[in-house]
């Protein structure tokens, strides 16, 4: 296990900390199980990129020692898939909100899916638009309350890791910031699977969330989180009514399909280059 | 000079044929009449090559995939018609300000919206200088044949990677769909300017003293590349006077290199009376005319045919204002380029606007007519 020195010296960058978010808020939490998860997978840091879109939960690409590109709103998967049809080496994690990935990154997020490209989706949800002041994202729940659904959402959200799985993408987990050390596993795991993988990181927003829906504090919005989840080992032995109004946490699905960078290079005939590490 | 072989060849072709003799390797698109063939054509070259071709959900992805490309290392270019152009406007202001390299190409039709499909049209030269939000510099260049398309995508592509600055191709369906002889040269290695693969020790991606050269990704350098203002290292700042500062150096990095950046050509009278000022394939029409006024009858007129819209060849425009009482500017619009004809020309001569959108070309007699009018 990496020491804490070890972990923010060479992976943050300390210098422009402290992070810009609010007190209570998730991202930093997820952020910091990103920084484990890439240590735990003992990847050449020269090889790791950060990509990110536009959001609350995308500024945590300035904070990471790693090349960074915090790009447009939504379409961070598609700077992405450039960068890495490009540079099929790298290893590249895209950060991204819920609306950010969801509403206008939504096509980008089908079509990289379907792609079965080997990015690493984190999706921080948070329910909410948290940097332009609490606004209904297709991940807020029906008839939660935001700024702009004053009277509650009449909309239904996006199950997100179905609709990943529907458009194509191999491997799905969520977890959440109630519990950092399986978010931590299923990011690192998310990492060694050859495909596009999503892992979907509940995370709580107090200040644009939590409070215009009375849901408490930042520690009663965590303990609600660790107690409705439920990790799908345990959920596979339950009935279906004991799991009403419980979230399944792990790993959702995990499949073995060609991957999109590595199956081009292999049909012009370019072998992928391997780091020399000697 | 390279040995060269003459060819039969489309606009769209040319332009692909030219951005792989510049060394693009990376092309990513979505397709749009009348640009498409610059895709094909890369599909099936950029394989055989070792380069990448791919086909994107949307325009908006086109560019992004491009600038992520571009970081990564490799020449990038994407080409799309105006309603694809509007799309990519986003991610071009992208990559103005994090300074990626990348050349878009639109081949222009008759708008606004879906207008004529896919009849010509001069209707993007104001979207081109300002698509995209904010006070940004661009570079757009606007060829007016086949040859012309060859080159100036090459010189696009040096420049832009020379700079760090997207450059803007602005065909028309004219130009991109006609097809004529060009010669290109069979090694092609040769027209790639090489960028330095050494990086400076004191190295900072945005160097506040000039032109830091792009380290792509994975080289151990750990920068930060974003939209926000930013510092010297691309970390995030509101600072006024580096806000002003840094937007400031990114339009000057245009003049300090004004000769490969404004291009431009003159032919016909040494002392003219009459000068046509044109871009695209109004080019030639007027071309015609003014071989016919003045090579057969020496009359007193003259062309002046932009190969740079942006930023505008003031200094150009100028010079010939000096010596001409009247100068006509035909435009495939309602009146785009003109209007910054009249900003620099002042009273120094007479502006008259020529223009057709009908989404037919200009003819030659069009311009006659104008010109016999002055000179009557």
């Amino acid at each position: 296990m990496a020491s804490i020195d070890h972990l923010t010296k060479d992976f943050l960058r300390t210098k422009k900390l402290p992070h810009i978010w609010c007190p209570g808020c998730g991202n930093g939490i997820v952020t910091a199980a990103l920084v484990r998860a890439i240590e735990r997978a003992d990847f050449d840091q020269r090889d790791v990129v950060i990509v990110s879109g536009i959001g609350c939960s995308s500024r945590a690409a300035g904070y990471l020692n790693f090349n960074t590109l915090h790009t447009t709103h939504g379409r961070a998967l598609a700077f992405a898939t450039g960068l890495k049809m490009a540079r099929p080496e790298l290893i590249i994690y895209v950060i991204m909100g819920d609306g950010d990935c969801s509403a206008i990154g939504g096509n980008h997020f089908i079509h990289s899916a379907r792609r079965n490209i080997d990015l690493n989706a984190i999706v921080v949800n948070n329910h909410i638009y948290g940097m332009t002041g609490g606004q209904h994202s297709p991940l807020t729940p029906g008839g939660k309350k935001a700024t702009t659904a004053p009277r509650g959402t009449l909309e239904r959200e996006f199950k997100l890791l179905e609709l990943a799985r529907g458009a194509g993408a191999t491997f799905g987990a969520r977890g959440n910031a109630a519990q950092p050390r399986q978010l931590e596993q299923l990011i690192a795991r998310a990492a060694n699977h050859k495909g596009f993988s999503v892992v979907e990181a509940l995370s709580p927003c107090p200040i644009a969330y939590g409070r215009r829906n009375k849901l408490g504090g930042p520690v009663d919005m965590l303990k609600e989180m660790k107690e409705n989840s439920i990790s799908i080992e345990r959920a596979s032995r339950k009935e279906q009514s004991e799991l009403e109004g419980k979230t399944i946490t792990g790993v959702l699905f995990d499949e073995d399909v060609p991957e999109y960078a590595s199956e081009y290079y292999k049909s012009i005939g370019k072998s992928i280059p391997v780091r020399d590490n000697g | 000079m390279p040995e060269t072989k003459p060819v039969l060849m489309q606009g769209n072709e040319a332009c692909a044929e030219g951005a792989i003799s510049a060394g693009v390797r990376f092309y990513a698109g979505y397709p749009i009449t009348p640009s498409t063939e610059v895709a094909e054509k890369m599909a099936v070259r950029l394989p055989d090559l070792g380069g990448v071709f791919i086909q994107m959900e949307d325009e908006i992805a086109s560019m992004a995939a491009v600038i992520g490309a571009s970081i990564g290392g490799m020449r990038a270019l994407t080409a799309t018609s105006g309603p694809g152009f509007s799309l990519k406007q986003e991610n071009i202001g992208y990559a103005i300000m994090a300074e990626i390299p990348c050349v878009i190409v639109n081949v222009q039709r008759m708008g606004p919206s879906t207008g004529v499909p896919t009849a010509p049209s001069q209707g993007d030269v104001m979207q081109a200088r300002w698509g995209t939000h904010g006070d940004h510099p661009v570079i757009v260049f606007s060829p007016a044949s086949v040859y012309e398309t060859y080159y100036l995508t090459i010189a696009a592509v040096n420049l832009s990677q020379k700079l760090r600055q997207p450059v803007i191709l602005l065909l028309d369906e004219v130009v991109g769909h006609m097809r004529e002889k060009v010669t290109i040269p069979k090694d092609s290695k040769l027209m790639v300017e090489k960028a330095s693969d050494k990086v400076p020790a004191d190295w900072k991606p945005y160097d506040d003293k000039g032109l830091a050269p792009l380290v792509p990704f994975g080289f151990g350098h750990y920068y930060h590349v974003t939209g926000l203002f930013h510092d010297q290292y691309g970390f995030p700042t509101g600072d006024p006077p580096q806000v002003e500062r840094s937007l400031e150096r990114i339009h000057e990095k245009l003049m300090k290199y004004r000769d490969e950046v404004i291009l431009t050509n003159y032919i016909g009278h040494k002392e003219p009376r009459v000068v046509i000022i044109t871009y695209g394939c109004t080019v030639r029409s007027a071309r015609a005319v003014v071989k016919k006024a003045y090579w057969n009858n020496r009359m007193p007129v003259g062309l002046l045919s932009l190969q740079t819209l942006w930023p505008f060849p003031d200094k150009e425009v100028k010079e010939v204002a000096r010596k001409a009482d009247v100068i006509i500017v035909p435009e495939m619009n309602m009146g785009q380029i003109v209007g910054e004809v009249e900003r620099h020309v002042k009273d120094e001569a007479e502006v008259v606007p020529l223009n057709r959108y009908d989404g037919e070309m200009i003819s030659p007699d069009q311009i006659s007519e104008m010109i016999g009018r002055w000179l009557a």
